[in-house]
């Protein structure tokens, strides 16, 4: 088997890499890559993404043929895919991070800007917080309830279907954290920077 | 809920970890992949490794101490100390870094704050500010607190702020190895003037310095060194202590 962390070039993805090679040690094989060829023939796919939902819509759209070898892969081939931070806004159909810009429309939905109150919650929502896991997502497998995971961002995911939250936690409003829509899944958190509870998620997403 | 952070800080000096007090007087308490290992499998939220390595030639050592660590450790790594460029950045994000602390040469020149954060996202853009009370205002130092600027350190913060910065790691020159606990009204002035989180350091003598930081200084995450380094406690004790207290941590 192996897994594809799709480099890119946007952001940092040494913890991502690091985080999978731990966890995958001898067993699995992990690629990261952009080639179109290695992601359409890759077992499992995972799109990190930092920065503002723009720049990583724009870094996308600058390798050639790459959105259309990610669309096949989630919505054809139907093969598992793990969206990570801006990795999972992009699946929406809007971002408004800088100006409205156009997103991959896996799963319906928009991404806005955390609604601070007035500057009574603090932004970016930097730290560990709890999530609650509202569906039995595969990638939530062993993992409990109220687990802490790691967040750094200012924007949240609004999918227009309630029925694709995994997760959810509390900052601000009770913002979505984790979905899951079939094949495609997807955190907010990182679990590449979640200590072992983060790398039990990676576990269950590579063991899928 | 949101928790409060708690960082502990590694002063790595070629290669090894160092922490002085008032910046001079530096003892050896170890290896910095060892001691950020212990530290994040004893519960800590992120750890902070500070570059004090003076001489040039010695400068790469901090590369590999941040790509040996990231392998091990699986929580936030932020480092500092020494950042001129966007290519000292991308070269210690590239080796494992999560974010990034700027502080001379964002006094220096704002730009890299606006550039950095533009190109690597404000979530890895950590402006540190070293500030000293003058009367009653706070004035930045640069260079690790040898050189003075005239600038206001309130000001400043603001400024980093609408710069990109998506933290502040905010330290007390004048308490800073002292253990007589944080500057409280200079935290609290930062904390309620800025919209993005601030991170309390210098001067941690006990387990109430850090709830006295997060209580009345208003820090999202409270940073110590010497406290956790020689066994006085270890970040449970801290985390326990805390929650004891009503303040929201990870346990």
């Amino acid at each position: 088997m192996n897994v594809t962390i799709v480099d890119y070039k946007s952001g940092n993805i040494s913890s991502v890499i690091n985080s999978f090679k731990e966890v995958a040690q001898n067993k699995v094989k992990i690629e990261v890559t952009s080639d179109l060829n290695k992601i359409k023939s890759s077992d499992k796919v995972v799109l990190p993404g930092q920065g503002s939902f723009k720049s990583c819509i724009d870094a996308l759209n600058t390798i050639n043929g790459l959105v259309e070898t990610l669309n096949d892969f989630a919505l054809n081939s139907k093969k598992p895919l793990l969206g990570i931070c801006v990795g999972l806004q992009m699946f929406a159909d809007v971002g408004y991070e800088e100006t409205e810009t156009k997103g991959l429309s896996w799963i319906s939905g928009k991404v806005s800007k955390i609604n601070n109150h007035n500057g009574k919650y603090k932004l970016p929502h930097i730290g560990w917080n709890e999530i609650n896991i509202v569906k039995d997502s595969k990638i939530f497998k062993n993992i409990e309830n109220n687990s802490h995971m790691y967040f750094v961002h200012s924007y949240e995911f609004i999918p227009n279907d309630k029925n694709v939250i995994s997760a959810t936690t509390d900052y601000s409003s009770n913002h979505v954290c984790a979905v899951e829509e079939e094949n495609i899944f997807g955190t907010q958190f990182h679990p590449e920077k979640s200590d072992k509870t983060g790398l039990k998620i990676i576990d269950n997403f590579i063991s899928l | 809920m949101l928790k409060n952070r708690i960082i502990p800080c590694l002063d790595v000096k070629n290669g090894r970890v160092v922490k002085g007090i008032n910046f001079v007087d530096l003892k050896d308490a170890g290896d910095p992949v060892e001691q950020a290992k212990i530290y994040s499998e004893g519960g800590a939220d992120e750890i902070c490794f500070l570059d004090i390595t003076a001489s040039n030639e010695n400068r790469e050592t901090i590369y590999d101490v941040v790509e040996q660590t990231s392998k091990k450790c699986f929580v936030p790594l932020t480092v500092g100390g020494g950042i001129r460029s966007i290519e000292d950045i991308n070269k210690l994000l590239n080796c494992g870094a999560d974010k990034i602390s700027i502080n001379t040469a964002a006094v220096q020149n704002s730009k890299i704050v606006i550039d950095s954060s533009k190109k690597f996202g404000s979530q890895c853009i950590v402006v540190a500010i070293d500030a000293k009370q003058n009367g009653k205002k706070w004035e930045i130092f640069t260079h690790g607190g040898r050189n003075s600027t005239g600038i206001d350190a309130i000001e400043y913060a603001k400024k980093m702020e609408e710069c990109g910065a998506g933290e502040l790691l905010v330290t007390s020159m004048d308490r800073d190895g002292t253990q007589v606990g944080y500057d409280i009204e200079l935290m609290s002035k930062i904390s309620s003037i800025v919209n993005i989180p601030v991170i309390a350091s210098g001067g941690v003598g006990n387990l109430n310095h850090l709830f006295e930081g997060i209580k009345l200084g208003r820090a999202s995450a409270v940073l110590a060194a010497s406290i956790f380094h020689y066994g006085k406690h270890s970040i449970k004790e801290a985390k326990e202590y805390l929650d004891s207290k009503g303040i929201p941590v990870r346990i």
